[in-house]
């Protein structure tokens, strides 16, 4: 939507958070809960601006952003030519189908006390449970995408004189580009969601920890404030990719933008 | 004088395997199309008429006898043929001039940057496309698609061009305008063409000859000589001899249309 005023546009976009907050220091003062359940917008915000300045929290930030995204990286550079493979070839499709069905049922959570077994508590379980989560979620992504692509397109490259080499690079890399970045947001969302429950099972740092020890000291001011900023990173990931599918897919014929 | 054979089916078949048995599409199909010339096949839909186109295109094997350009059979797809589909095939990601351009970029027919730039420009005039040239074909009219598979077909400078129902999806005005701009591209830059339509009209107007295809599998039922010299207006849709050709013909390709109902009739479960 575009709108002629800036301001307009401003308050739009704020009121659905403004509602939220009103709502919550609604419910704190309504006496529906306890009070001392529920904290305060400010209270909460009061912890983030001393959690910032004491350098905790851009770290604890910081550690987990870092962990989705070399999950995400390498579970894509991975699911993007299994799914091409998968999408292509019948054998490799007949073999693997019922395999990565099997595997991207099982939820990855379920997978973390295996992973800490082999793999102990460190950054290497949780590289590995990530790459797990994003690897299936993307591959089925892809493979879908791939298998959608219309053999006109590569008939007609054919027909101007086009190699296969040629049929790749220029016709199957453009078309699947949406497909690609559909893949990396399928993958982020997986991914944020198994970070945190594998943060709160075995971390010392990140945000599933910080709020897996502020639950042990009834920090409830620092869970929210832990809630509230997975979603915001979850948030702001989104649109940066949103952001980049618009400027690379602006040929692509979209009712929704 | 009589042009040189360019395109020759020698008693062609080709059979498909189905799950339970093989499907004859093509039976025993023997035409040519001569030097410059335009062939239209016309016959029932679902008979086989694009397996032919196919097999030119280099997309398809004839199961028996052979096809062959100038007296070699053929191997595979190449840019000496163009081929226009019916669903256009345009590049939704490229714009207009990067169609154009697409096949200038290969490394089969390499061309200068100014080569490259002075063949888009030429297409893009000649096709009316020159002020789109940066439009995504997604904003582009279903007769501006076209005419850009046309373009971008014609920009590799091909000798024969092979037309799959190209105008079938359009609506019957636009069809009429990119019949007359067919024939007048072709008056300026000809070539040998190979076209399927449903239309006997549309096949009479435009060609030299029209092979009449009967239904499953195909077999050549006639071929008609169509004895109106280019350049052609849309006068000639008025002709008498014109109609009373346009009635012949439809009533042969009516008779295939009916055989082939029959087919599908006898072929119903019970």
């Amino acid at each position: 939507m575009t709108y002629a005023n800036p301001l307009k546009k401003l308050i739009v976009l704020a009121l659905p958070w403004i509602c939220v907050i009103a709502a919550w220091t609604l419910l704190h003062y309504s006496g529906i809960v306890n009070p001392s359940l529920i904290p305060t917008p400010a209270q909460v915000a009061r912890r983030f601006w001393e959690l910032m300045s004491n350098g905790k929290l851009p770290i604890d930030m910081l550690v987990s952003t870092k962990r989705v995204l070399v999950g995400v990286v390498l579970g894509t550079l991975l699911a993007v030519p299994t799914g091409f493979a998968l999408g292509w070839n019948r054998s490799v499709h007949v073999f693997a189908d019922p395999l990565i069905n099997f595997f991207r049922a099982l939820p990855p959570i379920a997978l973390i006390p295996l992973v800490v077994v082999y793999f102990g508590i460190g950054e290497a379980a949780k590289v590995v449970i990530l790459f797990y989560a994003a690897f299936f979620s993307g591959v089925i992504v892809m493979y879908e995408g791939i298998s959608q692509i219309s053999p006109i397109y590569i008939r007609v490259a054919r027909t101007l004189g086009a190699t296969d080499g040629e049929i790749f690079r220029r016709v199957i890399v453009p078309l699947s580009l949406p497909h690609i970045l559909t893949a990396v947001r399928v993958e982020l969302g997986v991914v944020w969601a198994t970070l945190v429950a594998s943060e709160l099972i075995a971390a010392q740092n990140g945000l599933g920890a910080m709020i897996q020890n502020a639950s042990s000291f009834f920090q409830l001011d620092i869970i929210y404030l832990g809630i509230i900023c997975i979603g915001l990173i979850a948030l702001i990931m989104d649109l940066i990719l949103r952001k980049v599918s618009r400027r690379f897919l602006s040929w692509q014929d979209r009712i929704a933008a | 004088m009589i042009s040189p054979d360019r395109i020759v089916f020698d008693h062609v078949s080709v059979t498909f395997p189905t799950p339970t048995d093989m499907l004859p599409v093509v039976e025993d199909v023997s035409f040519s199309v001569r030097d410059g010339e335009f062939v239209s096949l016309v016959g029932p839909s679902g008979c086989g008429k694009t397996t032919m186109l196919n097999i030119v295109a280099g997309f398809i094997k004839p199961s028996r006898g052979s096809v062959t350009l100038d007296g070699i059979p053929i191997l595979g797809p190449g840019s000496d043929r163009g081929v226009i589909f019916q669903e256009y095939g345009v590049f939704p990601w490229l714009t207009v001039e990067k169609n154009i351009e697409f096949g200038l970029n290969l490394r089969s027919n390499p061309r200068s940057r100014e080569k490259r730039a002075e063949v888009c420009e030429r297409y893009m005039r000649l096709m009316g496309l020159y002020e789109f040239r940066n439009a995504y074909p997604k904003t582009l009219s279903g007769g501006m698609r076209q005419r850009l598979a046309l373009a971008r077909a014609y920009a590799v400078a091909p000798q024969f061009l092979l037309m799959d129902e190209p105008f079938g999806a359009l609506d019957a005005q636009t069809r009429t305008a990119m019949q007359d701009l067919l024939l007048e591209v072709l008056q300026k830059e000809g070539k040998t063409v190979m076209l399927i339509t449903h239309s006997v009209e549309e096949a009479i107007y435009l060609s030299s000859r029209v092979v009449v295809v009967s239904a499953r599998p195909s077999r050549v039922r006639c071929i008609v000589e169509v004895p109106f010299p280019y350049p052609r207006t849309e006068q000639l849709h008025e002709n008498a001899e014109f109609l009373g050709l346009r009635s012949r013909v439809r009533d042969l390709v009516m008779r295939e249309y009916a055989a082939q109902e029959q087919q599908t009739r006898d072929a119903a479960p019970h």
